[in-house]
């Protein structure tokens, strides 16, 4: 979102899902659609059916790589070696979109002065890609009447995530591959709302609307409303929280429906500061590791089934969403313990009682305050089956892709032009070594949410627990067998996990999840470097070594599935 | 895509007939040795249009091994990438693929009406098998000896003492001629049309076919332009001869008029209507004439690809066909420019492997692209929307060559021929209690008995009983009914039906019971399964069958319950294979009397 929001000013994708059925040239980078964002997927293969043609990037060759014309796997954390060699062969073949570059974008030069070093060959041995597919993609997106990039947490969960989106947005702009139907730029979401929170403004730097809290006319408006004093500087992010706490800075915290205890990077650390803190209040729908170290726990009701309100998906569209069932005995609806603390603080906010009631006026508070949601009543809502954002009046309808007014011919439309952004190929922090030789990334399965606090509830036939995946070669290298725990170490910590052999690892990359972590604590091993500018952390990319153990833990039952997967991986 | 593949794996012989047809693999992805580029490359997108390769991997596979096991199952769904249990579904679709592990020597022994007649017996070890269309000399046997260099035979007509001759190793005895199956050549041959070359020309050679007056059609279909042909086609008059009787020249012209592009032709050549045997002997016994007739319908309806859609039981007809196309192709005949006209059209067999219903036109389809062969809903019809999505030209063997004489004589002349709303002549494939039995080609109004004469009467010792017409989709004639013209309109209205041609003639020995039997049997083991009234009508029937023999005429209940069954099959099918289930033993029943 940080640098969607940096180009060009909001931080969504840009583009709808019907325009991923309508377009030439699909790129997945650094996302695995097909397990993580299943749905999202089926808009692609919709695409790939109408002809589209499909390339995935990913060390890993993903279920999602399995279905693309050309996969490049390349090594973890090369994204903007691999992007700035496509940039400059794009550039060097003379398809670059020059009207575009020049109508709508700026620091071009200053851009292709930066990849100017990043020849085919050089890109090849820095990313591992073949020279021949990194020119097969660059001129296959750039010649494609429409494109399409996308990109989930493989790009943003690095150290520098945010320059790797950066180095996305670079190849789009080239390109002009934005603005236009079926052209575009899409970051995937992880959660059915995670658009809507930030568009709310659960973020540090935003008002509801995306506005930017360094705004003053912004914090006079929303001030103005709410009868308060808007803070003029940014808040903190979750790590910088952490930071705080360790600082001693942050002494409180409120936890809405989040687990950090367990989704953390070296999490360990983040347990212990949170049971540091002098008062801790968690509000979710589980009672999650993270609530059993709180000090109180507000339970939450299902905001999907139990809730009056909106959601927002990752083509921006709002949506209603209704209460279907009450929710059990002494859960309630977010917005009525939020009520209820700021009434007992001294605070009646007058939103009524009827659940339906208190939904709606909050919406229209929001509507009042943000644009880009002020033509989206709930009546209109209801009537359309969901609205995009922006939506400022409450006749019209806008494109269902965002900065077309790049493309306008009069300099006035266009607005502030997009930069083009000459970051720096930056490695993983922490390099692969003697002592820690293998590259450990890690990612989700298709049947597990995150923790697995509210997926682990249910049997799944494709679920197998935590494994260590490992490639063929390193599995014969190391001596591992399928179903093997051995031990795995990184610089913070060790794990013992189940050795599963996968076939679409090369040697020295490993694999493995965070769904099971009371069987298996991957964020031990992970890193917690992050990126400063938007806070995520580097799960992609730790350095580990696996040991065998001098006997397998007794008392763990061999992992049924693991032969046939494992098997699936050798087959052929 | 992603697969989920079980743990089974190939063997060797496995992975080298697969790649018999699908070449070499390049890439660890696709079954080959792990190279370093595979660590960071993969092109999947390649594999994405190759479903169609999948019957053509199965036959590969079962020719070699004799049977499908899981591991070749898997490496199939690695090189074509489709998912195992879409794999595992084609290959239990189809008769002679197997499953479950089998000796690699099958005996595949007849036991559909005209071999029951003739005494087939099955012996242990042996398959049992619905009509090999061998009919004029059952019994029949189909041996296929997979290996290395697998062989498929037949032995008809097969003795109890050969068929466990061939159970225990023996081979099949050099096949009889075709032109053995058609008496009439050895008379005048002026009478003939259709059959008028097989005997005469050697169907192996392009040579003495252009000497019998071959290809003389092509070059005067080029000298007429494509609508010329159309339009001899419509004035021809010509019914489709597959057994739904639709205007052949009406269909071209619906394809030819299609913007869509591009076009395909498809020649139904699974001739496994049970009594049929008329298209086998026109495929061995002049191949060319197929070959020339589809070139003419592709120019004419501008189709660049064409299939001809053999069942699998041919394996002489196979033979011929495939020579017979690598001459033509050879000789410009096929291929980029055909006869120096500037037009292309590529032709190739494509072998089913054991199932009546991919004779249903649109089943055919779904074989070819590699899914079960189950019928389409109807429209859009295949002129619009057909193999591959595109306007396709169905038609059946018998129909395409008479594209011959109607391109040399003109549409006009042919229409002379036969009656007005049956144009031209017909082949009748006659089996049963007759003298000599056999593909007899006569003009349109030829009676029933007319065709037993030509056939030779009766066998010595045999009385006439009834006659099987059209085959189990047909329905039984009686005596009486001898001197009805053999005409669709003349057929229609008593309410009989020529379907494929089958004249299947029934002496006073029939166990007409079990005859009947037999033909409920066989909807009911062919049903696709796709459509519940079909799917379970058929069983039904058959069940009720049983109760009826089993309980004498007084079931009363029963027979009620079969009339609603046979309305239902007939009003609520997806296709025409549900739709005829019943006709025949219907008519067994209200014509014949049995089971009263």
């Amino acid at each position: 979102m940080v640098g969607l929001a940096t180009v060009f000013g909001a931080g969504g994708g840009t583009s709808s899902y019907a325009e991923i059925e309508d377009t030439d040239v699909i790129v997945l980078w650094g996302s695995n659609a097909r397990e993580a964002h299943p749905i999202f997927f089926h808009h692609v293969l919709k695409g790939v059916r109408n002809g589209a043609k499909l390339f995935v990037v990913d060390p890993r060759r993903s279920a999602s790589a399995q279905w693309a014309d050309l996969w490049l796997g390349n090594h973890v954390g090369t994204d903007i070696a691999l992007s700035h060699t496509i940039a400059r062969e794009i550039i060097h073949a003379g398809l670059a979109n020059s009207a575009f570059i020049e109508r709508a974008t700026t620091g071009f030069e200053e851009y292709r002065a930066a990849v100017e070093e990043w020849t085919l060959d050089r890109g090849a041995a820095v990313t591992g890609v073949p020279a021949e597919a990194i020119r097969e993609i660059a001129h296959a997106y750039a010649k494609a009447d429409r494109g399409q990039l996308c990109w989930t947490l493989g790009i943003t969960e690095h150290h520098n995530g945010v320059d790797n989106v950066l180095s996305l947005i670079n190849l789009a702009l080239l390109c002009g591959h934005v603005g236009r139907h079926g052209a575009g730029l899409n970051p995937l979401r992880g959660q059915n709302n995670v658009q809507g929170g930030g568009d709310m403004g659960a973020i540090p730097n935003r008002l509801a609307g995306f506005q930017d809290i360094l705004d003053p006319e912004v914090r006079q408006r929303f001030g103005s409303a709410w009868g308060v004093t808007i803070q003029d500087h940014y808040g903190w992010h979750l790590t910088q929280m952490f930071q705080a706490m360790e600082r001693g800075d942050l002494h409180a915290v409120y936890v809405i429906g989040e687990n950090p205890a367990q989704s953390e990077a070296d999490k360990e650390h983040a347990v212990h500061l949170l049971a540091g803190l002098d008062h801790l209040v968690v509000q979710d729908i589980f009672l999650t590791k993270t609530a059993e170290l709180a000090d109180v726990v507000l339970p939450g009701s299902a905001s999907w089934c139990e809730s009056e309100g909106t959601v927002t998906n990752s083509e921006r569209r709002v949506q209603r969403c209704r209460k279907a069932l009450d929710p059990p005995e002494g859960a309630r609806d977010d917005i009525q313990i939020i009520l209820e603390i700021c009434r007992r603080l001294g605070h009646e906010w007058g939103y009524g009682s009827d659940p339906l009631e208190v939904a709606e006026r909050v919406w229209n508070e929001v509507r009042s305050l943000s644009p880009m949601h002020a033509g989206m009543s709930y009546a209109r809502l209801e009537a359309l089956q969901g609205i995009q954002w922006p939506c400022p009046h409450e006749d019209s309808l806008e494109p269902s892709y965002l900065h077309g007014r790049l493309w306008a011919d009069d300099p006035a439309d266009r607005g502030r032009l997009a930069p083009f952004s000459p970051v720096a190929d930056d490695p993983p922090v922490e390099a692969t070594s003697d002592e820690f030789p293998l590259r450990l990334t890690t990612g989700r399965r298709l049947d597990s949410y995150n923790t697995g606090v509210q997926s682990g509830g249910f049997d799944s036939p494709l679920r197998w627990g935590e494994t260590i995946d490992v490639s063929p070669e390193d599995a014969l290298r190391l001596g591992l067998a399928d179903g093997e725990w051995v031990q795995v170490s990184s610089p913070r910590g060790t794990v013992n996990a189940p050795v599963r052999i996968d076939r679409m690892l090369r040697p020295g990359l490993v694999f493995m999840t965070f769904h099971f972590p009371e069987q298996v604590d991957t964020n031990v091993l992970t890193i917690d470097a992050t990126d400063p500018k938007s806070g995520t952390a580097e799960f992609k990319a730790a350095a580990v070594r696996i040991d065998k153990l001098p006997d397998e833990p007794a008392g763990v039952p061999p992992i049924e599935s693991i032969g046939e997967v494992a098997g699936a991986a050798a087959g052929g | 895509m992603d697969l989920k593949l079980s743990s089974h794996t190939p063997t060797t012989a496995e992975i080298e007939a697969i790649d018999t047809v699908m070449g070499v693999a390049d890439s660890s992805w696709y079954g080959a040795d792990r190279a370093a580029d595979d660590h960071h490359l993969a092109r999947s997108g390649q594999l994405r249009d190759q479903r169609h390769r999948l019957l053509p991997v199965l036959h590969a596979v079962n020719d070699r091994v004799g049977w499908i096991s899981r591991g070749a199952i898997n490496h199939i769904a690695t090189r074509l990438d489709v998912a195992p249990a879409e794999i595992y579904g084609v290959a239990t679709f189809y008769g002679l693929f197997s499953t479950t592990e089998r000796s690699t020597r099958q005996v595949h022994v007849c036991i559909d009406l005209a071999c029951r007649i003739a005494g087939a017996t099955v012996p242990a070890g042996a398959h049992e098998s619905p009509c090999l269309g061998l009919c004029e000399r059952a019994p029949a046997v189909l041996l296929i000896e997979a290996g290395d260099q697998p062989r498929h035979s037949v032995l008809a007509p097969a003795t109890p003492v050969q068929v466990r001759s061939l159970l225990d190793g023996g081979t099949a005895p050099t096949e009889s001629p075709a032109d053995a199956a058609t008496p009439q050549v050895t008379g005048d041959r002026d009478s003939l049309v259709l059959l008028r070359r097989v005997g005469l020309v050697d169907p192996t050679s392009l040579h003495s076919y252009r000497s019998q007056g071959g290809y003389a059609a092509l070059r005067r279909a080029i000298e007429m332009g494509p609508a010329g042909v159309i339009r001899e086609m419509l004035d021809s008059g010509i019914m489709g001869r597959g057994g739904a009787a639709f205007p052949a020249g009406r269909k071209w012209d619906a394809v030819a008029r299609q913007p869509a592009r591009p076009h395909y032709i498809v020649c139904n050549a699974d001739e496994s209507e049970p009594g049929t045997f008329k298209d086998r002997v026109i495929m061995e016994g002049d191949p060319f004439a197929l070959v020339e007739s589809m070139t003419i319908a592709a120019y004419a309806t501008g189709c660049e690809r064409g299939w001809i859609y053999l069942r699998g039981e041919y394996p002489r007809a196979r033979q011929r066909l495939i020579g017979a196309i690598e001459q033509a192709t050879a000789h410009g005949l096929l291929g980029d420019d055909v006869m120096g006209a500037g037009f292309s059209f590529h032709l190739e067999v494509f072998l089913g492997a054991g199932a009546y219903i991919c004779g249903e036109e649109t089943a055919i389809f779904n074989s070819i692209e590699g899914f079960r062969g189950e019928p389409r809903n109807k429209p859009p019809y295949p002129v619009e929307v057909g193999l591959f999505g595109k306007p396709t030209v169905v038609n059946n063997v018998e129909t395409l060559v008479n594209v011959l004489p109607i391109v040399l004589g003109g549409g006009q002349a042919y229409a002379q021929t036969g009656t007005s709303g049956s144009t031209g002549t017909k082949l009748f494939c006659v089996s049963g209690a007759v003298a000599r039995p056999g593909v007899f080609e006569l003009e349109f109004g030829a009676t029933l008995r007319q065709v037993i004469d030509a056939a030779g009467g009766m066998r010595a010792g045999s009385e006439l009983h009834s006659v099987l017409l059209g085959g189990a989709a047909g329905s039984f004639a009686v005596p009486t009914e001898l001197d009805v013209p053999l005409t669709f309109e003349d057929l229609r209205a008593a309410n009989l039906s020529l379907g494929s041609g089958v004249v299947m003639v029934l002496d006073q020995h029939v166990d007409l019971a079990a005859f009947v039997h037999r033909i409920a049997a066989f909807f009911a083991d062919e049903s696709c399964g796709q459509c519940v009234p079909c799917r379970v009508g058929t069983v039904r029937q058959q069940e009720v069958l049983a109760r009826l023999d089993r309980d004498g005429p007084g079931a009363v209940a029963d027979r009620d319950l079969l009339a609603d069954i046979g309305a239902v099959l007939r009003d609520a099918s997806i296709c025409g294979f549900g739709h005829s289930a019943h006709g025949a033993i219907e008519s067994a029943i209200t014509k014949l009397g049995v089971f009263s």
